[in-house]
């Protein structure tokens, strides 16, 4: 057996074939694949893609794999306290499990460890090209495609390498979204998107206001009510705050026995309702506004604490910001409050800067690409998205079998090109399809998916791929 | 393996709404003084043994030779946490768990039932490769060898009793009767629904990331027909390695050495690095 020791970087041969469209040469990589990005979904595709037999090259513009669970990241949104909000069976890849030692919701530190483990454990740093930004991606002749890399942060020539194909791993919790409100620029306070928090310690003694009310607003939230002297919490509507634990087990698991049993969805709605009911109990007493939804029907909220704070007075629900002046914000009933520190926990969007919109079917570059299964691009069959999703559940899984499903149909390009030009056509039909109930807003949460409708249709796409 | 049986399960609710409590493992190991770049093993011991049965011999010559070697005790086997309940998932769990905690992508070696316990952890953990050896693959073909061979010691075991396997059956005359006791005197018993699950379980699902696995065993095992041999082998696309004259329990029998040999001879002939 060869020994696989070395750990230095990968290393393309230089041979110079081809030149790019503006001349510069170009370095052919054959058969190699491309991954942008060696976070979790990139990591898993390189598993995946090698485990395949194809060789990978993965660019990293930082120095270390688990891209957005690096607190040491630029681009990391993780902060002191960030725990999962699933549990581990859903979270981990679906061959290579968590130790079982661990917590049911591991904290963000333990889940970089356990990308470390697998990086190690498969070998995959040698792929990896680290502190190199993609700066390029352009198609060119024959399915094949042109990457153009540079150092991170600008350093250095460009150099551009020939794929075989490429997947998209660059994450999409990076790009903060901030909303723009009348007076934000006269306000005296101090401003920041939830994409700066990192520890509580920031929020200690001030009055804090935070707006938005996903799962990283609701925490914030939360530290704020133990840290700050006021915390404020405005959300646009009411809100599902689901406990972490029903029945002496975590949330997700007695949700995910119910799927296994085929509980309609209105069944399981109900039984959702009637168990929050008798548990949290109905929040419009605490000045919480009524959810103008059904459960399931957004992003579900995964915490145990906000409600409890809520109910110790720590926390001061509010309606949505309407603008703000120099030293107050007014709300939309009219209300007026004095923060002296604002957190926006709206979001981040996805953002794919290298890559022409009109590739991904972008083509209002709005940043919402047109795909199938959330990952297959129309009239690109080489190239493909990972972890673009948004579940409610982790991303991890679903990336994994993306990544599979992907592997599968470009060995499936040469053995058998008739299935892989049928998928070819089923992915240009079924470009934009949802994987999910009814999503309230869906526009903004269009990526949205649940994550068992997901992976039945990827496990579908998988059998009609080879034909079984 | 023919590609149909490459089948990828993605959907398992069931598993994802209960998984496998923890259970203390005993992990075994020795290790090569010098790195030399092989893949570790992970030995995984039949029903009633424990992870000692591969310490006193294979363990140590495995790295001697300069692979990492580890052998588990599954739960309710050994120095393991006593688990009373548990089935093949749970003991396919404990081999997942140890193998994706080590250092490197691990080949599997399973023994006995162990064999079939590694069959279903390979549909959860892209094993390097893997061995089984002299495997009991479950089934009623298995079952009735085992009746023939020892009545007295199979029966029970439909009723919920343990397991037995006499002394003849697992170790070869040149044993030292001494020795044979002392092993016999140390095997314990699996779980009453793991036995039936040996009989009623379902087949293994498709191992992932298509690892080479490789059958061996003895055409004189009283426990595992060399036919029995054939059919595993036969499954896996390949031919057993046999090891006339020798027991059951090849790990502990007096020619211990010659099918770890050969295991590890045919993993460094094998690619199994698939780069």
């Amino acid at each position: 057996m060869p020994t696989p020791t070395e750990h230095g970087r990968p290393d393309p041969e230089t041979t110079t074939l081809a030149r790019s469209r503006d001349g510069r040469p170009v370095s052919d990589r054959g058969d190699t694949v491309c991954v942008i990005g060696a976070g979790a979904s990139g990591l898993t595709a390189l598993k995946n893609l090698a485990e395949h037999g194809f060789g990978v090259d993965c660019y990293e513009r930082e120095t270390g794999i688990g891209g957005a669970w690096n607190w040491r990241h630029d681009r990391s949104p993780v902060y002191a306290s960030t725990h999962l909000i699933s549990s581990r069976p859903f979270t981990q890849f679906p061959d290579f499990p968590m130790p079982d030692d661990w917590p049911d919701y591991p904290h963000h530190s333990q889940l970089l460890s356990y990308f470390e483990r697998y990086a190690d454990h498969f070998d995959l740093r040698r792929h990896i090209w680290f502190g190199t930004e993609v700066v390029r991606v352009e198609p060119v002749a024959d399915d094949r495609w042109d990457v153009t890399t540079r150092s991170t942060g600008g350093y250095g020539p460009e150099r551009t390498s020939r794929y075989a194909a490429v997947m998209i791993a660059n994450g999409h919790n990076w790009s903060p979204k901030l909303p723009r409100y009348d007076g934000l620029a006269e306000y005296r306070g101090e401003v920041m998107h939830a994409s700066s928090y990192k520890d509580p310690a920031q929020l200690r003694g001030k009055r804090v206001l935070v707006v938005g009310a996903g799962n990283t607003g609701c925490d914030i939230a939360v530290e704020a009510a133990q840290q700050a002297s006021r915390c404020w919490h405005s959300t646009r509507r009411g809100y599902w705050y689901a406990p972490k634990y029903v029945f002496g087990r975590p949330a997700d698991q007695v949700n995910d026995t119910l799927l296994a049993l085929r509980v309609p969805l209105r069944v399981r709605q109900w039984l959702y309702h009637r168990t929050l009911r008798l548990t949290v109990g109905d929040l419009t007493r605490f000045g919480l506004p009524k959810p103008d939804h059904r459960v399931y029907e957004t992003h579900p909220i995964a915490n145990s604490q906000l409600v409890y704070y809520v109910g110790h007075g720590a926390i001061t629900p509010v309606s949505d910001v309407t603008r703000f002046h120099a030293h107050s914000v007014e709300l939309a009933d009219g209300r007026q409050i004095d923060p002296e520190l604002v957190v926006f926990a709206t979001g981040y969007l996805p953002r794919f800067e290298f890559l022409d919109a009109k590739i991904l079917g972008d083509d209002e570059e709005v940043g919402r690409p047109r795909l199938w299964l959330n990952a297959f691009v129309p009239n690109h069959p080489t190239l493909a998205v990972a972890g673009l999703v948004q579940p409610d559940s982790a991303i991890f899984p679903l990336a994994h079998w993306q990544a599979v499903l992907f592997a599968r149909l470009l060995r499936l390009r040469t053995t058998r090109p008739e299935r892989a030009a049928a998928f070819a056509a089923r992915v240009s039909t079924g470009a934009g399809e949802r994987y999910s109930g009814q999503v309230k807003d869906s526009t903004r949460h269009w990526f949205e998916v649940g994550h068992v409708d997901y992976l039945r249709a990827l496990e579908r796409a998988l059998r009609d791929l080879e034909g079984k | 393996m023919t590609e149909s049986s490459e089948r990828a399960r993605v959907v398992r609710s069931w598993e994802w709404a209960r998984p496998v409590r923890p259970v203390r493992r005993e992990v075994l190991s020795a290790i090569p003084e010098l790195e030399e770049g092989h893949p570790p093993l992970l030995f995984v011991p039949g029903f009633g043994h424990g992870a000692w049965a591969y310490a006193e011999h294979w363990l140590g010559h495995t790295a001697s030779r300069g692979f990492p070697a580890y052998a588990v005790s599954l739960r309710g086997h050994g120095g393991s946490g006593p688990a009373p309940e548990a089935d093949l998932r749970a003991y396919a769990h404990d081999v997942a768990q140890v193998a994706a905690g080590l250092p490197r992508q691990a080949v599997l070696v399973g023994h006995g039932a162990g064999a079939l316990v590694v069959a279903h952890a390979l549909a959860r953990y892209p094993a390097r490769a893997a061995v089984l050896v002299a495997p009991v693959l479950g089934g009623w073909a298995s079952f009735g060898a085992a009746l023939r061979g020892n009545p007295f010691g199979t029966l029970p075991a439909v009723f919920g009793g343990g397991l037995r396997l006499s002394r003849r059956q697992l170790f070869s005359r040149e044993l030292p009767e001494a020795d044979a006791r002392r092993y016999a005197g140390r095997l314990g018993r699996a779980a009453r629904r793991a036995q039936w699950q040996l009989l009623t379980g379902a087949e293994p699902e498709a191992a992932v990331g298509r690892p080479p696995v490789l059958v061996l065993g003895s055409p004189d095992d009283r426990v595992v027909p060399a036919s029995a041999l054939t059919r595993a082998a036969r499954r896996y696309g390949s031919a057993p390695l046999l090891f006339p004259g020798m027991g059951h329990d090849l790990m502990l029998d007096a020619r211990w050495q010659e099918p770890i040999d050969a295991l590890l001879d045919w993993l460094v002939k094998h690619p199994t690095d698939r780069r």
